[in-house]
C-alpha cells in the first residue's frame, strides 16, 4: 500500500473528481464534464466508478463492489483487491456493513442508509444518445429541456410492441428536471434511486460524472395510459424462494433447462441463512 | 519543508475526509458537518480553510472577498494550493464574509449547456445554526432549516436552476451547504 499515494490517485486528479462531485449533487442528474485518467483497467470494466470510489474513500471506509449483483465476478473481485491494495479500505460482501458500494448495473436489494453511499459505473452517461448522437445537439436539448424524442421513442415503442420496450437503462427525471441515464440497471431498480442514500455516476470512457443526492425525486418517464411498470421474471427465486427480488434466468443443462435465481447474490445468501428455501435449494 | 504551517499534516487523508464532509453538506442542504485539521491564518475560520485546501488548486480561480483578502491568507493559499487569485468574474471560487461578498450577479452563473461552470462561494458567518429559513428539495427529506444571511438572494439564486451558485456556509469548524437546486420557502 504505501507504494501508491492513498486510493491510487494523485491528489490534483482527486480533487478535480471532487468538484465534478460537488456540482453534480448541486445540480441533480445533469452530467458533470471531467478529466477522466487511464486507470489500470480497461475502459468498459468501470474505470469512471473506480474514479469516483477512489476520490470518495477514505480509511476508515468498508467498500462492496458488485457487478450485476455479484460480489464474486472477475470485474467485481479485482475493482475489490484493488482498493485493499491501494487504500488498505476493509471490504464486505453484506450491503448492510458497506459504508460505499461501488456496482455495475444494480442496485442491492437490501434497502440502503442515508450513510450510504452508492457509486455507479456508467458506459453511455447520455440517455439521448441513441436518438441523437451529437454531443453539442443533446447538450442543447438538455439546456432546452427538450427531451420530446425521447418521449416519441417510448411511444414508438408502444406502437409497435405494444408496451414500452426498455427493460434497462430506462430513462428517468431527476428532481423535475434533467433526463438521465441511471446506468444499465434493470428498470426494476428504477424505484430505488429514490433513496437515502448518495448516489454518484462515473463514466470514464465518456468522461462524465452526475449525481443523486439523497431522497431526490426521480421520475421514470412514461405516459399516463402506460405508466412505468418495474416488471421482473414471474417465478420465486429458485434457490433462497424470494419474490420480491430481481432474478436472473440461469440455464441449467442441454435439454432446455432453466431456473431463476436471485441476481443479488448477498440478499439471496442472507435469505437462505436465514433458513429460507427455494425449490433449488441443497437441503 | 512547512514552510508555512497550518496545512493537512497528512493530506491524502485529511483531505478525503474533509470532502466526505463537504460532499456530505452539499448532498444534505442544510445539515451541519464538522471538520479540522487545518490552522489557516485569521480571519479564515478552520472550516473555510479546510474547503479551501479540499477543493482549490492551480486549476480553479479564486477570489477573496473583504477582510479574507490579507497578506496572511494569500500567503497560506499560494503556498498550500497554487490557487491563482482573482476577480469576482473569473473565480470558480470565492471566500469572504456575505456582505463583502455581494452582489452575487458579479460571479459566473455557468451557460445552459454547461450549468456546472459556475462558482461556488464560501462564506463565513457569525453563527450556523439549524434554525430559520426552512429548506427543501434534492438532498432533503421533508424539510431542513438554516440560518441564512439572506433568504431572498439565495432565492433568487434557485429561481434561475439549473444555473446559478453553489454556497458553503462557514462557521470555526463547522460547514454546511445550500446548492442551487435548494429551495428557500
Amino acid at each position: 500500500m504505501s507504494d501508491y499515494n492513498f486510493a491510487y490517485l494523485d491528489e490534483p486528479t482527486k480533487r478535480m473528481i471532487r468538484r465534478a462531485i460537488l456540482k453534480g449533487l448541486a445540480i441533480p442528474g445533469y452530467q458533470v464534464p471531467f478529466a477522466s485518467r487511464e486507470m489500470p483497467m480497461p475502459y468498459g470494466w468501470g474505470t469512471g466508478g473506480v474514479q469516483v470510489t477512489a476520490a470518495t474513500l477514505t480509511p476508515d471506509d468498508t467498500l462492496k463492489v458488485i457487478d450485476q449483483g455479484a460480489d464474486d465476478t472477475t470485474n467485481a473481485v479485482s475493482i475489490r483487491r484493488f482498493f485493499q491494495r491501494v487504500a488498505g479500505v476493509a471490504t464486505t460482501e453484506r450491503t448492510a456493513e458497506a459504508s460505499v458500494i461501488q456496482t455495475r448495473h444494480r442496485v442491492p436489494e437490501t434497502p440502503l442508509t442515508g450513510d450510504q453511499i452508492l457509486v455507479y459505473q456508467v458506459p453511455i452517461p447520455e440517455p439521448l444518445r441513441f436518438l441523437e448522437p451529437s454531443e453539442v445537439e443533446t447538450r442543447k436539448m438538455h439546456a432546452l429541456e427538450d427531451y420530446g424524442l425521447m418521449h416519441v421513442k417510448l411511444y414508438e415503442d408502444i406502437a409497435r410492441h405494444g408496451e414500452i420496450a426498455t427493460s434497462y437503462a430506462y430513462p428517468a427525471r431527476a428532481a423535475g428536471r434533467y433526463v438521465m441515464d441511471p446506468s444499465p440497471i434493470p428498470k426494476f431498480d428504477n424505484p430505488k434511486l429514490e433513496s437515502p442514500a448518495i448516489q454518484l455516476f462515473g463514466a470514464g470512457r465518456e468522461q462524465r460524472i452526475y449525481a443523486l443526492p439523497p431522497w431526490t425525486r426521480v421520475e421514470s418517464l412514461d405516459f399516463e395510459d402506460h405508466p412505468f411498470d418495474p416488471s421482473k421474471a414471474e417465478h420465486p427465486c429458485a434457490l433462497c424462494g424470494a419474490r420480491e427480488s430481481y432474478l436472473d434466468e440461469v440455464i441449467v443443462d442441454d435439454a432446455g433447462g432453466r431456473m431463476f435465481v436471485c441476481s443479488d447474490t448477498d440478499y439471496c445468501a442472507g435469505r437462505r441463512a436465514a433458513g429460507h428455501r427455494g425449490t433449488e435449494a441443497a437441503a | 519543508m512547512n514552510a508555512v504551517p497550518g496545512g493537512f499534516a497528512d493530506p491524502p487523508v485529511e483531505a478525503a475526509q474533509a470532502f466526505r464532509a463537504a460532499m456530505s453538506a452539499m448532498a444534505r442542504p442544510g445539515r451541519i458537518e464538522r471538520v479540522g485539521g487545518v490552522a489557516p491564518p485569521a480571519p479564515l475560520s478552520v472550516a473555510a480553510g479546510v474547503l479551501v485546501l479540499t477543493l482549490c488548486d492551480a486549476d480553479t480561480p479564486l477570489h477573496l472577498a473583504g477582510r479574507a483578502d490579507s497578506e496572511a491568507v494569500r500567503a497560506w493559499i499560494a503556498f498550500h494550493t497554487g490557487a491563482p487569485l482573482v476577480a469576482r468574474g473569473a473565480a470558480a471560487f470565492a471566500l469572504g464574509d456575505w456582505a463583502a461578498l455581494l452582489p452575487l450577479e458579479s460571479y459566473a452563473q455557468g451557460v445552459p449547456e454547461y450549468p456546472d461552470r459556475s462558482a461556488t462561494l464560501i462564506v463565513e458567518t457569525e453563527r450556523l445554526a439549524s434554525e430559520g429559513a426552512r429548506l427543501a428539495g434534492p438532498g432533503i427529506e421533508t424539510e431542513a432549516r438554516l440560518d441564512l444571511p439572506d433568504p431572498e438572494a439565495l432565492r433568487a439564486n434557485h429561481g434561475a436552476f439549473p444555473l446559478g451558485l453553489d454556497f458553503f456556509f462557514t462557521c470555526g469548524d463547522r460547514l454546511a451547504a445550500v446548492p442551487r437546486s435548494t429551495r428557500v420557502l
